[in-house]
C-alpha cells in the first residue's frame, strides 16, 4: 500500500480525493486544508483524517508522497517541504510560477530519487496520446506549422471569489487554462526557441487575462499559434484542440477524436490509410478502476502510484516536463507585457527598398521577416 | 418504469463521440420550439418519460407541459441533479462553500436560511442535501417525477470519497418529500451497489452504462453482468450505443439480452430515430419478459 496525503481542498483536490481514496493500493492517510469546513465535513462522515497544518501533516503522518493541489504560487514551498521530507509528489499544474523555483525543484527531486508528476491530464486523454505517437512514428513527416487552442466558459463576470481571480496566487488565463494546450504542444515538440506577439487580454477580469494568444517558435520557422478564451460561454465545458500541419499530412486533434490526413508520400502507421482517418475515444481509451470525471483523470492517479510503488523516476508528466511549460508560460508573460510589432502607421511599403514583412525577394540576404528583427524574440537563453 | 426513457444529451450539446456534433445540435436546439417538436414525436411514438439534467432550458420544458395538460397527460419527468456543470463553473468562480450557497433556493427563504445556516454552522450535511434537492426541484412543481436521480459526478465523487451517508440522506428525503424512487446515475456500477447496501438503500433504481463495448462500464463487462444476475437493484442501461461506437441493431440485441433490465434510456433527434429504437426494443425485448426485482415506480 502506498500512503498518501493530499493538501488543498478545492475543485481539483477534492477529484484527486476520490480517486486516491477509491485506489485499490492507497492508503489515504491525511487530507490538509486551510478552511477548516470542508475539512471537517470530511472527517466527520468518511473518517479520513485531518490536518489544518501542512507541515503537521508531514511530521505526523508516515507518509509516502503528497498530492498537492493548493493555489499555484503555494506549489514551490509546498513540493520543497514535501522532497526534503523524502515524499514523492504529485503537484497540479501549472507547476510553478517562477522558473528558477521549478528548476531547483526538478533537480532536488532528482537528487534524492523521488518519484514527481504534475497534473497535466491531458497526457491521458487517449487521443492526445495517439497523436504523441502518429509524430515519433512520423506519420506527418516534419511539423510545419500548428494551433493549439482552448476555450471555455469559467470567467463570465468581473468578480471572482477565489485565488484563480489573483494575479499574485498565480490566477488568470494563462496559468490556469493555456497552459493546457501549451503543454501538449512541448510535449509533441519539445521546447521551442522562443515565443512573439503574445498578447494577454482581459475580457471581464480587472486584475488577470481572460485572452492569451502568441506564437510559440520552432527551428526552421515553423510556428505553433495559441488562441485561448475562457470567456467563451459558447463553449459548454472547456475544450481543448489541436491542429499540426507537416510534410506528408494532417492532424485535427481534441479529447474526443482525431482526424488525420496522410499525404500518399506519408509513412502510414498500421491501421491507417493515405487520406482520412477518424478515429473516436471510444476505440483510443482503455478502461480504468473508477471513473469520476474523465478516464485521463484515473489514468495519470494510476499512473503515479505505479511509478511510486516502482520508484520509477522517469515518466509522462514529471517536474522535468512541467518546469519546461511553466517556462514557456512565463515567456509569454514577459513578451506580452513588452512592446513591439510593426506600426500600421509606420508602413511605408517599398519606398526606401525595403521589402514588405515576409516578402524578401528571392535570393535576398535578409531572410527573416521584418518585424522579427526589429522586435527580438523572447528566447529560452536570451533576456532583453 | 417504461421500458424506454428519453433522455437529454442531444438537447444540451452534450455528445460523447464528437465536439462538432455537440455543437451542431446545440445550434439546432437552441430555440425551445426545436425541443419540443422532439420531445413531442418520442410522446406519440409512445416514449413518454423524459430523463432529463436540471438544466435551466429543462424549466422552460415544464413550463410547455404544464401549459398543455392534455397534450401532455401521461408525460413524466426523471430529473437528474445537479446539473454539474453550472456547480463546477461555480466552484472555480466562488469555492466550494460559495457555490453551495450560490444555488440555495429563494423560495421559503426562511425555511432555507434556517436549514441551511444549521447546517452550513453545524456540519451536517443534511440541511445542505435537502435544501440543495428541493431548489432543483422547483422547476417540476406540479409535474410527475416518480424517479429523481442524483447525477454521476456527484454520484461518483461521493462514492470516491467514501461519502456514503449522503447517498442514505438523498433517498430518504426524495421519498419523504416527494413520494418518489430516489436513483442514481453512476459509471461505477459494482462498487456503488455495494456502497448502497452499506447505508441500507435497498433495491435502489440505478443507471450505468451498458454496452457491449464495456464503454465507461468501471469494474469490467465480466463485473457488470454478475452485479445484474445477483444483485437486487432497479438496472436503467444508458450509453447502449457506447456514443455511436456500436451500430444500432447490434447495440439493442446485446443489451436486451442482458438479465433483469428494467430501461434503457435513449437520445435521439428525430422522429425516425425514435421510432427505430423503439422497433428494435420491441424485436428483441418481448413484453413478457420477467424481471426478478421489478417494482412499480
Amino acid at each position: 500500500m502506498i500512503r498518501i496525503g493530499i493538501v488543498g481542498l478545492g475543485k481539483m483536490g477534492l477529484s484527486h480525493l476520490a480517486m486516491f481514496k477509491a485506489h485499490p493500493d492507497v492508503d489515504l492517510a491525511g487530507v490538509c486544508d486551510s478552511s477548516g469546513y470542508v475539512l471537517d465535513v470530511l472527517g466527520k462522515y468518511t473518517g479520513v483524517p485531518t490536518y489544518k497544518d501542512y507541515g503537521e501533516m508531514i511530521r505526523r503522518t508516515d507518509l509516502d508522497a503528497v498530492v498537492i493541489a493548493t493555489p499555484s504560487h503555494l506549489h514551490a514551498a509546498m513540493v520543497r517541504t514535501a522532497l526534503e521530507a523524502g515524499l514523492h509528489v504529485f503537484c497540479e499544474k501549472p507547476f510553478c510560477l517562477n522558473d528558477a523555483d521549478g528548476e531547483a525543484l526538478t533537480k532536488l527531486a532528482a537528487d534524492r530519487g523521488l518519484v514527481t508528476q504534475v497534473g497535466y491530464h491531458n497526457r491521458y486523454v487517449g487521443s492526445f496520446g495517439e497523436v504523441k505517437r502518429l509524430l515519433e512514428l512520423g506519420a506527418i513527416g516534419e511539423v510545419t506549422h500548428g494551433l493549439a487552442e482552448a476555450y471555455g466558459p469559467v470567467v463570465l463576470k468581473p468578480k471572482g471569489g477565489t485565488w484563480r481571480s489573483k494575479k499574485s496566487a498565480g490566477g488568470g488565463c494563462l496559468y490556469d487554462y493555456a497552459a493546457h494546450p501549451i503543454d501538449l504542444v512541448t510535449w509533441y515538440l519539445g521546447a521551442p526557441d522562443g515565443v512573439s506577439g503574445s498578447r494577454l487580454n482581459s475580457i471581464f477580469s480587472a486584475e488577470i487575462d481572460d485572452e492569451v494568444t502568441t506564437s510559440i517558435q520552432y527551428p526552421g520557422d515553423s510556428t505553433v499559434q495559441v488562441s485561448v478564451n475562457w470567456s467563451d460561454e459558447s463553449q459548454r465545458k472547456m475544450t481543448t484542440r489541436l491542429t499540426l500541419w507537416g510534410t506528408t499530412g494532417r492532424i485535427f486533434v481534441d479529447r474526443q477524436e482525431i482526424h488525420v490526413y496522410l499525404r500518399d508520400t506519408a509513412t502510414v502507421p498500421e491501421g491507417y490509410r493515405v487520406g482520412w482517418n477518424v478515429k473516436y475515444t471510444t476505440e483510443l481509451t482503455e478502461p480504468v478502476w473508477y471513473y469520476l470525471r474523465g478516464e485521463e483523470y484515473s489514468a495519470q492517479v494510476a499512473d503515479f502510484v505505479t511509478r511510486v510503488a516502482e520508484g520509477r523516476q522517469e515518466g509522462t508528466n514529471t517536474f522535468a516536463t512541467a518546469a519546461r511549460t511553466d517556462k514557456v508560460l512565463s515567456l509569454i508573460a514577459r513578451d506580452a507585457a513588452s512592446p513591439g510589432g510593426l506600426s500600421f502607421d509606420d508602413g511605408a511599403p517599398e519606398r526606401d527598398g525595403t521589402p514588405l514583412p515576409g516578402r524578401a525577394p528571392a535570393g535576398s540576404a535578409e531572410k527573416r521577416p521584418l518585424w522579427r528583427r526589429r522586435r527580438p524574440l523572447v528566447g529560452q537563453g536570451g533576456g532583453r | 418504469m417504461q421500458r424506454l426513457l428519453f433522455g437529454d444529451n442531444q438537447f444540451f450539446g452534450v455528445n460523447h463521440m464528437s465536439e462538432e456534433k455537440a455543437r451542431a445540435q446545440a445550434m439546432r436546439f437552441q430555440d425551445l420550439d426545436a425541443v419540443m417538436e422532439v420531445l413531442d414525436a418520442a410522446y406519440d411514438e409512445g416514449v413518454r418519460t423524459f430523463m432529463c439534467t436540471t438544466h435551466d432550458r429543462v424549466a422552460e420544458i415544464c413550463d410547455r407541459v404544464r401549459a398543455n395538460p392534455q397534450r401532455y397527460a401521461g408525460q413524466e419527468f426523471f430529473p437528474c441533479m445537479p446539473y454539474a456543470h453550472k456547480y463546477a463553473n461555480a466552484m472555480t468562480e466562488d469555492g466550494p462553500l460559495g457555490a453551495i450557497r450560490r444555488f440555495l433556493p429563494d423560495e421559503g427563504f426562511l425555511n432555507a436560511a434556517v436549514r441551511g445556516g444549521k447546517s452550513l454552522a453545524g456540519k451536517d450535511i443534511e440541511g445542505i442535501v435537502t435544501l440543495l434537492v428541493d431548489a432543483e426541484m422547483t422547476m417540476f412543481r406540479g409535474l410527475r417525477a416518480p424517479v429523481i436521480f442524483l447525477q454521476n459526478v456527484v454520484v461518483d465523487l461521493l462514492l470516491g470519497l467514501g461519502f456514503d451517508e449522503a447517498f442514505r440522506i438523498f433517498a430518504d428525503h426524495i421519498h419523504s418529500r416527494y413520494q418518489a424512487e430516489p436513483g442514481f446515475i453512476t459509471m461505477n456500477l459494482p462498487r456503488l451497489l455495494d456502497s448502497l447496501d452499506r447505508v441500507g438503500v435497498e433495491n435502489p433504481v440505478v443507471c450505468s452504462n451498458i454496452n457491449k463495448l464495456g464503454f465507461r462500464m468501471s469494474g469490467g463487462l465480466e463485473e457488470y453482468a454478475r452485479v445484474l444476475e445477483e444483485r437486487q437493484f432497479r438496472s436503467i442501461a444508458m450509453s447502449v450505443f457506447a456514443s455511436g461506437a456500436i451500430p444500432p441493431r447490434e447495440a439493442i440485441e446485446w443489451v436486451c439480452a442482458q438479465p433483469n433490465l428494467e430501461s434503457i434510456v435513449f437520445g435521439a433527434s428525430s422522429r425516425r430515430n425514435i421510432a427505430s429504437t423503439r422497433e428494435l426494443v420491441d424485436e428483441f425485448w418481448p413484453a413478457a419478459r420477467p424481471v426478478h426485482n421489478a417494482t412499480s415506480a
